[in-house]
């Protein structure tokens, strides 16, 4: 302890040249805190705690619909409040970038399942009577300007109508918005009226990409959903039950290995650090070898002299990595937000791989300068040879 | 003003010794040291004999090369000689490991460099408090004996100032203090006032004759300066690496 006041003076050698790196180690243990935070998440099992909708999709993928037949049978199973399905359309308005997601729905079923979804009476029936009806969420509102009447334009890049073309029209007849402030940032979204879609379509009749299952009692989700893939087993219907997080999650990881990309990130970004922090020791070792070596002749050991300069790059990467880590803590919470309520959490196994970065970080960084002034000559460094 | 021991016993006291006991402190005995540069071995110092005693104030004088700076580093346990034997208080350093050597100029020997050598990151006090760290004494022990050093070579009040904010002069006061703090038993100067000017010279060879006298510190001073070397209760001059004429001062 009675050395680390010399060890914290040190750091400010070069004050720039501290903030500098010290920037660089927070940005990159802020991704590290992010990127393994978003890793866990991805990586952990399915979680049927407190869930209470269930997604059932086809076994082999979502792309590979399932027949409409399903629907009484699910509802059937016991702790089954409420069954919606759902078919994403994959309408593309005007241009492509303005791609919003786009789901065919029966209206009742799917506001049952959604209660979170707040829509006026009135609205809600004019979706459920008008079979090209739509209702629109807050946020595309926001976006594009849409309105109640508007007819809007979707040329959908999966389904052709029975004409031939891809050119689908739907009208505005409600606007909804989220409960909270967590849904009303999930809103950007529009959902259509599946019997409009069913009718037009030219293939697929009776059929719906997923469904959503509402399930009475959240405790018994993961009963529910093996009921559900139980009674399908080795039918032409195989389905795979997920809890609504997990499935979201598994559209991203439609991505790729999410474990792979977040190391090879990581990789590339502590080869770099490494590789800054570690001249930013040897320079600042480089410029202080005479210090180094009045030290020496005050009595400091050589070993002391190694402890010091190790120490000075424990501290520098501590600092840099824990700040990083704190505002990863804030950027786990904005990020969370983007993927539709899934918690990104850096948990307490995220600290503990950011500590074991930090030490082996600064051990890497730290040893060959330590090194070189352990072995300095004292007569030959204060004779600047 | 007593201050607290760095390295019990003896106690440390920057009391006045007025009649300081004149005994073989260094004791010198064949010295020799060659260095090796490329394919040449140059000797700076041949088998050299001296004795210096305790309580003397010694100025090593000759030319650039003559091997006053070496023989200062081989009686500071900065290097280790080639041949020859080194007895400093009666204990042999030509022999001692590279810790062990660390420690004993640790307990043993205060420096004082040209160019002062503080650390710029560092206050005085803390530059000062440097050879402390190294010592048992708690934070208090250690504070008040960086005030008294302070005070003695007249800098108590620039304590918390950094090197870059003192004068030439202060900064070698302060390197002095940070040599005195630790009660070594002999100062080893190296041109202390090389990078002074002649004022402020005079009362950094003052201070330093004040401690030989006042304090009964033995000091041992390579100087280029005859006038600094008039400080000097002996003078020896070197030439070639070896002792060539030696005499009391005025």
């Amino acid at each position: 302890m009675r050395f680390l006041p010399l060890v914290w003076a040190s750091l400010f050698h070069k004050k720039t040249r501290l903030v500098l790196t010290l920037l660089s180690l927070t940005a990159a243990f802020m991704l590290f805190g992010l990127l393994q935070a978003v890793s866990v998440l991805f990586s952990s099992g399915a979680d049927f705690v407190g869930a209470n909708r269930l997604i059932t999709q086809a076994r082999v993928s979502f792309t590979q619909p399932l027949p409409l037949a399903l629907l009484p049978r699910i509802e059937a199973i016991p702790g089954v409040a409420r069954v919606a399905y759902s078919q994403f359309f994959g309408g593309i308005y005007i241009d492509e970038r303005n791609f919003f997601p786009q789901f065919t729905v029966e209206p009742e079923r799917l506001l049952d399942c959604y209660p979170e979804w707040k829509l006026p009476a009135d609205q809600r029936e004019a979706f459920i009577r008008t079979k090209t009806g739509a209702i629109v969420g807050r946020k595309l509102v926001e976006k594009y300007g849409f309105k109640i009447g508007d007819k809007i334009p979707l040329k959908s890049f999966i389904f052709t109508k029975k004409d031939g073309t891809r050119a689908w029209e739907w009208e505005v007849v409600g606007i909804f918005d989220g409960q909270d402030e967590d849904w009303a940032g999930r809103s950007n979204l529009m959902y259509l009226n599946y019997g409009h879609f069913d009718e037009a379509r030219q293939f697929g009749q009776g059929s719906a990409g997923v469904y959503i299952i509402r399930v009475a009692d959240p405790n018994e989700s993961e009963r529910i959903a093996n009921d559900i893939d139980r009674q399908f087993e080795n039918s032409p219907d195989e389905t795979k039950t997920q809890t609504e997080k997990d499935w979201n999650l598994s559209f991203a990881r439609q991505i790729g290995d999410i474990g792979l990309i977040v190391t090879a990130i990581l990789g590339a970004v502590f080869f770099t650090i490494l590789l800054v922090t570690g001249n930013t020791m040897s320079q600042a070792v480089r410029e202080r070898i005479p210090e180094f070596a009045v030290l020496k002749t005050l009595g400091f050991s050589d070993g002391k002299v190694t402890a010091l300069v190790l120490a000075e790059a424990f501290a520098l990467c501590l600092i840099g990595g824990l700040i990083g880590m704190v505002l990863a803590v804030g950027a786990a919470k904005v990020v969370s937000g983007l993927l539709n309520g899934s918690p990104v959490v850096v948990q307490p196994v995220v600290w503990l791989q950011a500590l074991a970065t930090m030490v082996a970080l600064a051990f890497a960084v730290g040893i060959f300068p330590a090194l070189r002034a352990r072995r300095l000559q004292i007569v030959d460094a204060l004779a600047g040879r | 003003m007593p201050v607290p021991s760095a390295f019990p016993p003896p106690q440390y006291t920057l009391k006045p010794d007025p009649e300081p006991v004149m005994t073989a402190l260094v004791s010198i005995r064949g010295v020799s040291k060659r260095y090796t540069r490329g394919k040449q071995t140059v000797e700076v110092l041949a088998k050299l004999d001296l004795d210096i005693a305790s309580g003397d104030f010694l100025a090593l004088m000759g030319p650039s090369g003559s091997g006053k700076t070496t023989l200062l580093n081989l009686i500071g346990g900065l290097d280790q000689p080639s041949d020859g034997e080194i007895r400093v208080n009666d204990k042999r350093i030509d022999q001692l490991s590279s810790n062990a050597l660390a420690k004993w100029r640790a307990r043993h020997v205060g420096f004082i460099f040209q160019f002062y050598n503080l650390l710029p990151v560092l206050t005085a006090e803390a530059n000062v408090e440097l050879p402390l760290l190294l010592t048992d004494l708690s934070k208090a022990q250690r504070k008040k004996a960086v005030a008294a050093a302070l005070a003695v070579v007249g800098l108590s009040e620039r304590a918390t100032h950094k090197p870059n904010e003192l004068s030439g002069g202060q900064q070698q006061r302060v390197a002095i203090a940070r040599a005195l703090v630790a009660d070594p038993t002999l100062l080893v100067c190296d041109e202390p006032t090389g990078d002074l000017d002649r004022k402020t010279a005079d009362e950094v060879l003052t201070l330093l004759q004040d401690l030989n006298r006042n304090y009964g510190k033995t000091i041992i001073m390579v100087t280029h300066d005859a006038k600094a070397a008039e400080y000097a209760t002996h003078q020896l001059h070197m030439d070639k690496g070896a002792l060539v004429v030696s005499g009391a001062a005025a």
